[in-house]
């Protein structure tokens, strides 16, 4: 799902409280500093990408094939931070980072026909804004000089851009149902030798169904955060 | 006051015994509930919850969990009033734990379910395979024996849900029956479709493979059923106060306690291996994993509260697997 990553809960917490939290150690915190610049300027790079591609074409179709690459090294590479050393909520962070690499591999990348789909686009523009607000939030969060205005964006542009991305994904894997279904993709079927079954097709309708529980969820979560973190600012004004 | 220490306090209070009033209060809202007059010292929590019930009719004391921090640890039922650190006021907290069921249906939901759904599946119920397949049967005497196995194993359970086990807790949250009902039934149906199937492959060592597994699979079972006596008659001589851990006995079965403190587990997971291999299934191989991991969860957790509490425990025993987990 494109929505920022709740595991922030306890990042947004120290936000609040004047004092000092219990933070990781200074090795700890350089490797996180660094890895959060890196993943920053990664985004960057697709964002840059996206608008110049779209510059030189004139049109938003196809923009998916001038940032595959780093699309999917920077979307994968998020996968370190369920390695639990960041102070987020593992299952939380976790379920996110694997569905948007789920989406990233197993539908954009496995079904080729769909590249071209706007609603890539839609997604990925999505990912692309909430990830470079939300790791320069952490950036900025570890080294102590959390501007205003990006804990503003970040707790703000949520509320837009995640119904965006949501949007995008769904219309993406409802657009690759139809050429699973026609190619068997990464489906197993009877009989064979270990009695065994899958049908990739059914899989993907029900994860279409399985954000019907949960983006609510997630939605109103950060919503509460909002509240939480964004109205206590008159007290605690960070520099 | 003058100057007493805390010993010489305290002298006086078990001397002087008088009644103590106890206050429930909610652990979230801090409101009072229940305010309880003249209780005797010697009340137990059990008794409390007996006379909280009496103000509050749907809240039966197994619903009850009762501390005296909201943040701290429950009360157990058998604790005695005044050998709490309270005063002449006791000031308890409560939550509502939700509806609650006992051990015993909870076992026998757990259970019947599987037993049934997977003879649906045997005898091929309409509307889960196709039409022409409706209330036929399988050629091979492998998905015959693999129904009796099963079937076996969940009347096993059942048997002992009702007849041998002796519950320590008296009840589970409503909520926790219902999530492992539908672990349970769903896995179930899962598997007994595969192996039910009227394109279902038989292993591919045939007889031997089947033959093989089938005889480690009454193994297990006979060894796991060994092991829940063994373990009953362990609460029962001991009752719940003698802490003891258990023995090998005279049963070959038991033997296995030298190796492992959960053998009743060790058997359970061979029992499920040997009937993924006997039908050859995947699906009963991953249900296995699954529950590979949770025994292992749960021997463990049991290894660890039997090393802490006996300072005699064997150094050889694994928690689940011998020499190894």
């Amino acid at each position: 799902m494109s929505a920022p990553a709740m595991g922030t809960t306890k990042t947004a917490h120290s936000d609040v409280a004047p004092k000092k939290k219990r933070g990781p150690g200074a090795l700890a915190t350089a490797y996180l500093v660094i890895y959060n610049v890196v993943m920053t300027a990664g985004w960057l790079v697709i964002a840059v990408g996206l608008v110049r591609a779209y510059l030189a074409r004139g049109s938003y179709h196809g923009l998916y094939y001038s940032i595959e690459k780093p699309l999917k090294f920077f979307q994968t590479g998020a996968l370190l931070e369920v390695s639990g050393i960041v102070p987020s909520s593992v299952v939380l962070t976790g379920f996110q980072v694997l569905s948007r690499v789920f989406l990233t591999w197993a539908v954009t990348h496995s079904v080729r026909e769909v590249q071209n789909e706007d609603s890539v686009l839609l997604f990925v523009s999505a990912w692309t804004i909430t990830e470079i607000i939300r790791y320069s939030f952490y950036t900025f969060s570890l080294l102590n000089h959390l501007p205003y205005l990006v804990k503003w964006a970040r707790y703000t542009f949520f509320l837009v851009l995640y119904p965006m991305g949501v949007t995008g994904e769904l219309l993406t894997v409802y657009a690759a149902l139809p050429y699973v279904q026609k190619t068997g993709l990464y489906s197993v079927t009877l009989p064979n030798k270990y009695n065994f079954s899958f049908d990739y097709h059914t899989f993907l309708i029900l994860t279409m169904v399985s954000y019907i529980p949960l983006f609510p969820q997630l939605y109103f979560h950060m919503m509460r955060q909002r509240k939480k973190v964004l109205c206590h600012v008159e007290e605690y004004k960070t520099e | 006051m003058s100057r007493t220490t805390f010993f010489e306090r305290n002298i006086g209070r078990t001397r002087n015994i008088g009644r103590i009033t106890v206050e429930v209060l909610d652990g979230r809202t801090r409101q009072q509930l229940c305010f309880l007059d003249k209780v005797e010292p010697h009340a137990t929590i059990g008794e409390i919850k007996s006379l909280f019930h009496k103000s509050y009719q749907q809240l039966y004391p197994a619903r009850q969990d009762l501390k005296l921090d909201p943040k701290g640890k429950s009360l157990r039922d058998d604790d005695v009033l005044q050998n709490l650190p309270v005063g002449t006021t006791a000031t308890i907290y409560f939550k509502d734990l939700g509806p609650q069921v006992g051990w015993t249906m909870v076992f026998l939901a757990e259970y019947l379910g599987p037993l049934f759904i997977y003879l649906l599946f045997y005898f091929r119920a309409p509307y889960i395979y196709s039409h022409q397949d409706v209330f036929t049967s399988s050629p091979y005497s492998v998905v015959t024996l693999a129904c009796a196995c099963h079937t076996c194993h969940y009347i096993k359970r059942l048997i002992e849900a009702i007849f041998v086990h002796r519950f320590s807790h008296g009840t589970m949250p409503l909520r926790t029956i219902v999530r492992n009902c539908v672990y349970y039934w769903a896995f179930s149906a899962w598997l007994a479709f595969y192996i039910n199937h009227p394109l279902y492959t038989p292993p591919s060592y045939g007889d031997m493979q089947v033959n093989y597994a089938l005889a480690i699979f009454v193994l297990c079972e006979l060894g796991n059923f060994s092991i829940h006596v063994a373990l009953n008659n362990l609460k029962a001589e001991g009752g719940p106060k003698c802490r003891r851990f258990p023995h090998p006995t005279k049963n070959p079965f038991t033997w296995l306690f030298f190796f492992v403190s959960c053998p009743n587990y060790t058997y359970e997971v061979g029992a499920w291996a040997s009937f993924s291999v006997m039908t050859q299934c995947l699906p009963v191989a991953l249900f296995t994993f699954l529950a590979f991991i949770q025994m292992t969860i749960w021997a463990k957790g049991k290894h660890k509260t039997y090393s802490r509490e006996f300072k005699d425990y064997p150094q050889l025993r694994m928690p689940i697997i011998p020499l190894l987990l």
